[in-house]
């Protein structure tokens, strides 16, 4: 596995377990969930999660130093299959803009647009993970 | 498995054939990683026209002598 697959595994690793933190955060505030106080624990779990991914890239970086090839950089087939799984985690982005803006047409609490688009993020970010994952896989 | 191309090609056997050399020893040799060359090897990606025809000329042989392609009505 090279060690751009690996950093693949890491950033889907990120997303789900930063999303899974920022659930336990707003349903564990005992109020009604338009009530939870969202803003911070969003926050909080979007800078953990890009945080998480630097040190865990460098972290990974220094772990497979020594059987890293092509000095740990990206080579063609790598970048073709970032772009392919962009593509694909890019269409939840464009549907869960759309969400939110079905949302605020009908003048719903701020609490559910936030939270489409952070569960559109999410789950873009998955899906181009698995997407990634798939490709290396079974191939590309 | 169901490759996901009908390219194939003869790397592995003219590896060999070229004293052994290993995948690293290719994989340095046209800019990318052992991985991407075992992924060609096992028909899982397809090169471009240029890293194809980067790796026939570490080999020293023609484009045909590396790739072939498998018409469908053949299968």
């Amino acid at each position: 596995m090279s060690y751009i697959e690996k950093n693949t595994w890491l950033f889907g690793f990120i997303v789900v377990v930063g999303y899974a933190v920022y659930l336990a955060l707003i349903l564990t505030q005992g109020v009604p969930i338009e009530q939870t106080d969202y803003i911070v624990p969003m926050l909080a779990t979007i800078g953990g999660a890009i945080v998480a991914g630097i040190l865990g890239g460098i972290v990974l970086a220094i772990a497979t130093r020594a059987d890293r090839d092509n000095r740990g950089n990206p080579d063609v087939r790598d970048k073709e299959i970032e772009h392919f799984g962009e593509r694909v985690g890019n269409s939840f982005v464009v549907i869960g803009a759309l969400g939110a803006l079905v949302l605020a047409w009908l003048e719903v609490d701020h609490f559910w647009i936030a939270n489409a688009l952070y569960l559109a993020f999410v789950v873009s970010g998955l899906t181009s993970t698995m997407a990634r994952l798939g490709a290396y896989r079974r191939g590309f | 498995m169901v490759k996901p191309t009908r390219v194939t090609n003869g790397i592995r056997a003219l590896r060999f054939a070229a004293g052994e050399m290993t995948q690293a020893d290719l994989a340095e040799r046209i800019g990318v990683t052992r991985q991407t060359v075992i992924a060609i090897e096992q028909g899982r990606y397809s090169p471009s026209l240029e890293m194809a025809f980067q790796i026939a000329r570490v080999f020293g042989v023609g484009l045909d002598d590396v790739f072939s392609y498998e018409p469908e009505e053949s299968k």
